[in-house]
């Protein structure tokens, strides 16, 4: 049996191996983050729908700020939360060019909340990838606007309580309301499942940038097991049973 | 009968042992290896590779892109 499993290691029998559109860099994100599956399943559309040459990117401030190491596509760096501006931009300078932005709850829900809700309100024709992990990740685990109530970070050690600390933000049903989004959906990584579907829901973002229908947002439900303090394997069942009854998964709008 | 036979090659080197693969593998392929490597994280290897079906689940789960999945259909009898 050895000789025949080791045998079956042949190109013709290959059935996945990781896409040419990722480098070979070592990604610095911690063991079992959700980003490094997130910017997996990125690339394969990219690869897929065969655009690695006319997608441009515009990286985040935040544990995604190196995303340009990693998807080899072009990319820009935007200031902390001003991503969906600069895709504006981008994108009616180059209409030809796919282009979406990738990132975090911080970053497109605090500090970017106003540059996130006026591109998506102009239907801007970009996709937004969305990253909730409802905590700050790279600067210490601080509360996010999208942290849940009781959640315990370093800036509210006790949980949140929103007396004090206002309520966790629901932006992405909040953008769903808006005119001019086309496709708003809501997904995880944390299943084999999970990460088909979300695939699907990446290509059905760029498909209707291909179609110019106005601003698709993909908002992935995440595990920062480093900022949460659980090992990779509890952080995605705290995640099911903790962050799915407050933030759902599925599509909120399709036009 | 045909039966699917799957094996996977993990980039041990790359690897850091999250054990997210070790979880969602359903024939209990995986397990974290006693060993190390370069960076001292405990990576994963086919403890149990007569079960592998090379259904992909491990690769599509695995953040840092680390296994590659072979399938080929056999005759058993
Ligand atoms: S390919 Fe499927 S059966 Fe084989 S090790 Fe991976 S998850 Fe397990
Ligand atoms: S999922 Fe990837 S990084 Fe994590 S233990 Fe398995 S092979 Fe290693």
């Amino acid at each position: 049996m050895a000789e025949v499993i080791n045998d079956i290691k042949r190109s013709e029998n290959l059935v996945y191996a990781k896409t040419k559109v990722l480098t070979d860099n070592v990604m610095h994100y911690c063991p079992g983050c959700s980003h490094g599956v997130v910017h997996k399943v990125l690339a394969e559309v990219i690869d897929e729908m065969g655009i690695q040459e006319v997608t441009l990117g515009v990286a985040p401030v935040g544990c995604a700020v190196l995303i340009y190491n990693y998807i080899d596509i072009d990319w820009q760096e935007a200031a902390h939360g001003r991503a969906p501006a600069l895709a504006t931009a981008m994108k009616r300078l180059r209409p030809d060019r796919y282009v979406f932005t990738y990132q975090g709850d911080g970053d497109l829900a605090a500090i970017g909340t106003a540059e996130t809700i006026h591109a998506c309100n102009r239907g801007e024709n970009i996709v937004i990838i969305f990253i909730n992990n409802g905590i700050y990740g790279m600067t210490g685990g601080q509360m996010a606007p999208t942290t849940l109530e009781g959640m315990k970070t370093a800036t509210c050690p006790y949980g949140r309580e929103p007396s004090h600390d206002g309520n966790p933000l629901k932006i992405t049903e909040l953008l769903a309301q808006l005119p001019g989004t086309a496709y708003v959906t809501r997904q995880s990584v944390h299943t084999a499942a999970a990460v088909r579907k979300t695939k699907k829901a990446i290509r059905k973002a760029f498909e209707k940038q291909k179609e110019n229908k106005g601003t698709s947002v993909v908002e992935i439900v995440s595990t920062c097991n480093s900022g949460w303090k659980l090992t990779p394997v509890e952080a995605n069942k705290w995640m099911e049973e903790n962050m799915f009854p407050f933030y759902p998964l599925g599509d909120m709008k399709d036009e | 009968m045909a039966k699917m036979i799957g094996s996977i090659e993990v980039d041990t080197e790359k690897c850091k042992g999250c054990s997210l693969c070790v979880v969602a593998c359903p024939t209990d392929v995986i397990a974290l290896s006693d060993k190390v490597n370069g960076k001292g994280y405990n990576y994963a290897y086919m403890s149990n590779p007569e079960a592998c079906t090379g259904c992909t689940n491990c690769a599509l789960v695995c953040p840092d892109s680390c296994i590659t999945v072979y399938r080929q259909k056999v005759e058993v009898v």
